[in-house]
Order: structure tokens, then sequence, then C-alpha cells
């Protein structure tokens, strides 16, 4: 049985009661690699139901999620029953809302068949990385990394008549090279759609010139660096930032973008700089699902929404707080428009230098390849722990001088925003620290005054 | 059927599931495969969130699909399907099997893998009382709204979150001359209470009841006193809220179970993982600083610091019957009086480097995904006629005692962490006085198990452990649990978080 048909099946053995039903399939092909040779590899297909159940009474609404995966065409009833069950054993639910109807989402191609992936979309990259791992090899360097690809079609429906659906492509690529004796290590990492646009043999090249940077050593101690940031590292920050830019706790002066007193800091300024932090399904390169998919509720997210269009948010405008991530009902808590959290980040001052261009105009400074580790040590501040990993350079008089030790850095993404000197071009990039959860992101390089370098790491 | 396979999933009892074994392993080896194996697998989880004591999430996942690994001239091939049918499952390994063809062209290591004796048909189910996906969900929506609206009765307390996770995890494995059919069950309840000033400072306080291979019996007595930790919990919490901030500087530190089990994980778990030591996981989670040539070599601590791994521990969250490989549960020593002396192996490792029988480390989260070596409870051994905690605290002049985890981070190597807990008490003279803010430990690995001056003896000792432990790409999620007494070390690094943080 298609998704589709899965879908009308599940939504008319609701007999008629509110219901939300997604049924998705996933395929995904991936390589793993260490050391010049492959380590493990795959491919997989999946199929999952989910059906969120709604139960009408006088005391409130409750919502019952089951989501099981290989469901076969008889058991499509007895995931209804099973979710109807769970609804009328839990408590009213104070995200209830209405479902979503026809009008809601633009129900995209909903009766081609679902999308698939295999390892053959890996087939003309195989071959480029054992070219590249032969001459990694000759020239004395180990090549380690992972390429992935996945297809997710997912197909949502209501009992309001609603019906939408989306097919995201996701595909990443990191490439870490290390010289022989393991004590140099760089990295670069790609997000791509289909892999056609990935250059391993430039990437390469790219990591062989960081390893030689990397064969002059300069130990420097612990303190605050003016510092610049790629766009990975720019970006694991930011997302961090935006996962906790959530609405209910703000209101309820938990985090970071509480006011003091009440009420959240939407309206301050973060930056002095103009800078925006955006998301917007229709970013291009950076496409994602134009409407809610929530399997489940949270915070700020709501099966109630499921459907509930996407568009352009900005989270920051010209360096001021605009928007916190919410769903319908904690919108309603925080008194704000509601703005549910979007699948890609882009942040940007319009315009800006290279990253060369940034080295070219550094004095003293010190350039990072990526962020590692990252965590929260206390969310009054949103103050992050995490490490410096694959290269961290020294910058003197506009040219790279030689390879610092790593560090352990203390710093908060939004007091980081206020020390901002410099923000450079957007460009696409993978996130490194976070792309198992979030691969779309479009980010520049960024200049910081006083980067905090709290301790060495010995690591290398 | 035995008393063990008669607790196991009706419905996965009821699956075709050697019928699928027969139909992949088959085609595998008409394909020419030298090796292959096969995994049937069924994971319910069910979670359920409150906030303020209202019902935020309930939900019931059910995961389920099969795999087969093949070795076809030297190189991996793996694939996963989610329907159970013997076609399905001869698909898989026709797709395996292509899979190892595509890499063999970047393959320049032959797999071979270390014997293991076979085991013919083995049933093995975890040690619990009650299946908490037994349990009707209004009841356990009940307790938790319950304890969450007793903390919210307190002045102090503003919010609450409740959350409990519940997994039950089936698996089939065949290998031909081992089939294992197992079950798994484990519980995370937590409660969270938070507290505000009149000024916007706010503080939250976890309870510590860890993660566990027990059954719904953990909420209701067995394991943990939640009566004891809940009615003391929002004075508690008060009270952090207006502790002074910790001046940074050097301490001594008596380290709690409920904290130190987190750093067991980091800086001993992970760092004698033999597939990081050697480098497959450079790229992400990272290598080892505890390289093969330490071995024997390296004084990882103090003389008083035994850590063991283990397959076995009832109610760890890595125990198993046999691993993903088909290797029988084990425990075997990784630190002997301070001293690296073993590592976590799979069977492929522990015939590359000479170990001979693998200890039973591979384990794959799901049949999505190829088993990687996963950490199995990596635990420190207590003093066998050990002091208690406050006898630990009476030989502390200047320090803090550190109960709970929260935060923690650890370089690629394993050598520099950091890491903050739910509660800090200052030490002056041998005795608690008051509580304090803003703390964090950080220190170099080999630096802070050689500062180690004494180790609690059993009494003090817990099972603590995570639902949640990441590695491998794609991403993959392991439980385990880490046992340890309370301990003291001598003259650790104290940061201050407020300090850090400022601009």
């Amino acid at each position: 049985m298609s998704p589709q048909e899965t879908v009308e099946r599940a939504l008319a053995a609701a007999n008629g009661g509110d219901c939300v039903v997604i049924a998705e399939e996933a395929s995904t092909a991936n390589l793993r690699w260490a050391g010049n040779t492959l380590t493990t590899n795959g491919v997989s297909q999946t199929r999952q139901l989910t059906v969120i159940a709604v139960d009408k009474r006088a005391d409130g609404v409750r919502a019952g999620v089951v989501s099981r995966a290989g469901v076969r065409d008889d058991q499509i009833e007895e995931v209804v029953r099973a979710a109807a069950k769970a609804a009328a054993d839990g408590t009213p639910a104070k995200d209830a809302g209405d479902l979503l109807g026809a009008s809601a989402a633009d129900p995209g191609s909903w009766e081609e068949p679902p999308g698939r992936t295999d390892i053959t979309v890996l087939g003309d990259f195989a071959a480029d990385l054992g070219d590249a791992m032969r001459a990694a090899d000759g020239a004395g360097r180990k090549l380690y990394g992972f390429a992935e690809h996945e297809l997710r079609s997912t197909f949502l429906g209501t009992s309001a008549g609603l019906r939408a659906r989306h097919d995201q492509p996701t595909g990443r690529l990191e490439l870490n090279a290390k010289s022989a004796d393991m004590t140099r290590s760089a990295w670069a990492g790609a997000s791509t759609r289909d892999f056609a646009d990935v250059d391993i043999a430039a990437m390469d090249a790219g990591l062989a010139e960081r390893l030689g940077w990397a064969r002059r050593r300069v130990s420097l101690d612990a303190g605050r660096y003016e510092t610049l940031l790629p766009p990975t590292a720019v970006a694991d920050l930011l997302i961090y930032l935006y996962w906790s830019a959530g609405a209910k706790e703000a209101t309820e002066g938990r985090t970071v973008f509480s006011k003091p007193g009440g009420g959240t800091r939407v309206g301050d300024r973060l930056s002095a700089l103009p800078v925006t932090l955006s998301s917007d399904p229709a970013a291009a390169g950076l496409g994602c699902a134009p409407f809610v998919i929530a399997h489940t509720s949270g915070e700020d997210s709501s099966v109630f929404d499921n459907g509930l269009p996407l568009t352009r948010t900005e989270w920051i405008s010209d360096g001021a707080l605009t928007a916190l991530t919410s769903s319908r009902h904690s919108a309603t808590l925080a008194g704000l428009p509601a703005t549910p959290g979007i699948d890609n980040l882009t942040f940007a001052s319009g315009g800006g230098a290279t990253l060369p261009e940034m080295i070219a105009s550094t004095k003293r400074g010190l350039l990072l390849t990526c962020l590692w580790y990252i965590r929260t040590v206390d969310p009054q501040t949103l103050l992050l722990t995490g490490l410096t990993r694959d290269g961290v350079y020294l910058v003197e008089n506009g040219e790279v001088t030689g390879a610092v030790n790593n560090f352990r850095f203390n710093e908060s993404p939004v007091s980081m925003l206020g020390r901002l000197a410099e923000v450079g071009a957007t460009e696409p990039t993978l996130p490194r620290e976070w792309s198992d959860y979030f691969t779309r992101a479009a980010m520049p390089p960024v200049r910081v005054e006083g980067f905090n370098m709290s301790s060495v790491s010995q690591a290398s | 059927m035995d008393d063990q396979e008669s607790q196991i999933d009706e419905e996965f009892t009821a699956l075709p599931l050697r019928d699928l074994a027969d139909a992949a392993l088959t085609q595998a080896r008409t394909l020419g495969a030298q090796h292959a194996d096969f995994r049937a697998e069924r994971t319910r989880n069910q979670q359920i969130r409150l906030s303020d004591g209202n019902l935020q999430r309930l939900y019931d996942g059910d995961d389920a699909g099969l795999a087969v690994r093949v070795i076809v001239d030297g190189t991996w091939g793996f694939a996963s399907a989610v329907d159970l049918t013997p076609d399905a499952a001869a698909a898989a390994a026709r797709q395996a099997v292509e899979v190892a063809r595509v890499a063999a062209a970047m393959n320049t290591e032959p797999i071979e893998l270390a014997p293991e004796p076979g085991y013919g048909d083995v049933t093995w189910v975890s040690s619990y009382d009650v299946d908490p996906l037994d349990v009707p969900s209004a009841d356990k929506i009940s307790l938790l709204a319950h304890r969450s609206r007793e903390l919210l009765g307190h002045d102090a307390v503003s919010h609450v979150d409740a959350a409990l996770a519940q997994v039950r995890e089936c698996k089939f494995y065949s290998d031909g001359a081992t089939t294992a059919i197992q079950q798994r069950v484990r519980v995370y309840p937590n409660l969270t209470a938070v507290a505000i000033d009149g000024d916007g400072r706010f503080d939250t306080m976890n309870t510590l009841a860890a993660p566990a291979g027990r059954g719904y019996e953990y909420l209701t007595g067995t394991g943990w006193d939640w009566e004891t930790e809940l009615a003391e919990l929002p004075d508690l919490l008060a009270a952090k809220l207006r502790a002074p901030s910790v001046t940074a500087g050097r301490y001594d530190l008596v380290i709690d179970p409920t904290n130190l089990w987190l750093t067991i994980h980091e800086s001993i778990g992970h760092a004698t993982e033999l597939d990081r030591a050697l480098g497959y996981e450079a790229a992400y989670a990272g290598t080892s600083f505890a390289t093969l040539d330490k071995l024997s070599k390296l004084q990882y601590g103090s003389p008083v610091m035994h850590v063991t791994g283990d397959r076995v521990a009832e109610h760890g969250l890595a125990t198993v019957g046999y691993d993903d490989e088909g290797v029988a549960g084990q425990s075997w020593d990784l630190i002997t009086g301070g001293v690296l002396t073993g590592y976590q192996l799979d069977r492929r490792m522990a015939l590359l480097k000479g170990f001979g029988r693998s200890n039973g480390c591979a384990f794959a989260d799901s049949a999505g995904h190829m088993p990687l070596q996963r950490m199995a409870n990596v635990s420190l051994a207590p003093a066998a006629d050990g002091p208690a905690t406050h006898e630990l605290i009476a030989g502390v002049d200047n320090g803090i005692f550190i109960v709970g985890d929260k935060s923690w981070s650890i370089d690629m190597q394993r050598y520099n962490f950091q890491f903050t807990g739910q509660r800090f008490f200052r030490i002056r003279n041998g005795k608690l006085d008051g509580q304090l803010r803003d703390v964090a430990y950080q220190a170099t690995t080999t630096d802070f198990w050689n500062s180690m001056e004494a180790v609690g003896g059993p009494q003090t000792y817990l099972l603590g452990g995570a639902f949640n432990c990441g590695k491998g790409q794609p991403g993959q999620i392991a439980p385990v649990s880490h046992g340890c007494p309370s301990v003291l070390m001598r003259g650790v690094r104290i940061l201050n978080t407020a300090e850090e943080g400022a601009s």
C-alpha cells in the first residue's frame, strides 16, 4: 500500500474522530572510512506510520501518539486503535487546538510515489574518494570521514481535510586529513542534496595545505584572544542559540531570553552590527519542509500544529531579537506571533569579506577550523563549553604563521553577538558538531573580540 | 518454552525469526559471502513528559526491522529492511553483498573475525520485575503528576518538568553457530524543579535517580528512595539559589557516585574503546590518548584505582547475554592498580590486535545500523573495607562535595574535561558548610585520576548511567551503566562559571 493510501486508510479508521496521520518512507546510503580504508557502510529503508488521535471531552482535549515502523497493511487499524487508547489514557493537553484543514498547506505532488535513494548515489563519489585515498597514501596523509545520503518522503493528512507532502534530500560529507604520525589534523565538511556538487579532490587539496600550515607549532596559553571563527563554527554556536530560543521557557523565566521580572527579551539588541538570523523553507540550496511536521508535542512544538505553513522568519533582525521558536500554544503564552522552528538557519550581515580576506586583515589572532563537544554550562547566560578541533592557527600580520595547541572554550553565543568585530560573507556550510541533527546552514566567518579560551587541551 | 522465553514480547517471538535468518544467511552464502550474520529487532519505547503537572507528551514508538551483515572478499557489506518477511531478508542479503562489492574499491584491510564458540539456541532476559510497557499509561501519568504537584507545592519551586522514558528491546541474532533471542527492559524517570528569584536569577535541580536496567518497580520504591529525595529537593534548590558564588581555585573534592559515573564514562569508558585508540572514530567521536603502545605501561591513575568492563552487572544498561556478534557477556580488567590493562573489543579488532577472543562489545542500536564497538558497563571498584562518604569528607580541610551530574564536555582524545553538577557543598575542616553556586571542575584525565587519594567502601557504591551515549556515523545511541563509590580527589581546578561567561 502506498503511503498516500495508508494516510487515507488510517484517517478512515478513525471513524470521524479528530486525527492526524503522518506516513513516511526514508532510504539512506552511507560510506565511512578511516586511515585511507573503508570501515563501515550500509543502506537502509524505513517506513513509519505515526497516528495522533485526539479525544475531545468536556474537561479537555487529549492527544495520544503511536508511531510504528514497518506497519503492514493489515495493521493500520491496530495503530489507529492504539493511538485512540493512548489519548483516552491521557489527561487534557494544554496545547490543544483545532486541526488544520485543506487550505492550510500546499499539498505538493501528493499523488507521486515516494522518493528513494540507494548506494548508487555514492558511486562516482566512492571512485573519486578511492583516488583521493591512494593519492593521500602516497603523500603521507591519512584520510578519515563519512558520506551519507538520505531521502525522506513525508505524507501528512488530517481529519480536517489537510493533505501535504514533502520530499527531503539530505546529504553530508566530512573529510578529515591527518599526518602519518597523527600529530597534525585538518577538517572540511559539505552539506549537499545529491553529491553532484562535491569535489573531493579540491577538499583534500585544501586539507593538505592546512596540514602544511601546521608544520610550525606554536604553544599558546589559555586566555582571551581575537579569534576568526569559520562558517562551520559560527553555525554550531548559533544553532545552539536557536535551539535555546524557545518561547515557553523564555516566558517562564528560565532562559537567557527571559526578561528579569517577567516576559521575554524580544526587542532587545543583541549585537551592534546589523546582523540577521533567519530560517526560510525556500532558502536557496537549504530547502526544507514548508509546513509543520510534529510527531510529538514539546515545549514549543505541538502535534495540533501539523500542517501549519512555515514562511521565512527572522529570529534576529538588524542585531535585535525579534522572534522565539513557538507552537501556536506557546506563542499565546508568550504574547508573540506563532513562529514554529524551521529546519535551516542563515546568519548574515549583507556582504562582507571572505575568510582569506579576513585573515589578510588580521594583525594577530587565532583562526579556528571547527568546534567540538559543545554543551551548556550555565543556561542563565547560555554559557557554552567545548573544544577547538582539527586545527587552530596563529595569524600574524595577515598570514598564517603556524598551528597552535587546542583549547577548551567557555563562551556564550549571546554574549559573542555583542562582541562581533567583523562579519564576513555568508556561504553554505556543514555544522561540524550538530550535523547528525542539523545540516542546512549558511553562515559567514566572523571576528570575535576576546574569545574565552579557558584552558589548553593536549589533544591534537 | 522456558521461563525466560515466556517473558519475551509475544509479538516478537511470533515472527518467523528462524525462517528470516535462513533466507538471509542462505542467500548471502550463495552469493559468495565468507561470513554472514542476521539480526531482527523490535524496540518499543514510550515517552511521557509533563510540564507543571500537565501532560505534554505521550508518545509510543515501535521500531522493527531486520539486518544482514556480510564479509565478501574481505570487505564489509551491510543492509537492513523494514519488512519482516523471508523475501525481504533475502533481498537485504543481496543488497549487503552489492554494498560490499561497491565498497571494495576503498578497502585496503581485509576483514577477519576472532573465533567465538557457537552457543546453539539460547535465550536471555534482563533482570526486572514489572515491564513498564505493561503498566497503564494513566497510572504512570498520575504518578508523575502527583510528584510534580508535590514539588510545585513548595514556595521555592516555580516550575517542574517530569519525564519518564521506557524501553523494551528485543533482539534476535543468528550466525548459524549461535542463535540468540534476547529482551532488555530499561527505565529513566526524572524530575526537574526550577526556582526563580525576584532579580530574574534562576536555577534548577534534578532528581538523582539514574536510568537503570530495571522495570516499573524502580518508580515505586525498588532501587531508589523517591519519597526522601522529593521531600528534600525543594529546600536544597532554594538554598542553592541563595548560595554564594564559588571562588575559583584548587580544591580537594569528594565526589558522589551520582556525579562521578559521568566522569568515568567520558574519561575512562570512551578512552578504553579500542576502535578509538586505533583511529576508526578519528573523524567523529575522536581517538584516545590511551593508545595500544601504552597497554600495561600507562599510569592512568593512582594505585587505588581498579576499573573493570562488563556486560554482566545486574541492572546494568550495557548488560546483555550475547552481543551483536554472538559473543557471550563477560567481565574483564581495564585499569589495575592505576595501570591501563585492557580495552573494549569486538571480534574484528580482537583478532587484528592479538587479543584472542572478543570481550563482547559489538552493539547496534537498531536493525537499521551496523554494529560498532560500543561501551560496556565501565565501573570503578570500591575498597573492600573502604570509608563511608562522610568519612571521606572528614579528611578534607578546604574542599567541595559534588553531587549529581549536569554539564559535561571532553576533548577528542579524552585529555581535557569540564563537568558541572547538581549540588555543590562547601567542605570546611571536615564538615559540610552550605552550598555553592557556579561551580565547574576542569582537569586532564591522567592528572585527575592520579590525584585520587581514596575510594569509598561498598556502602557508597552506586550504579549510574545514561540512555543515550552517542557514537559512530551514522549516529547510534547506546545505553550504558557505570558503578562507582564516592572518591576523594586532591587539588582539582575549580572554575567560577559566572566569571567564565563574563564579557
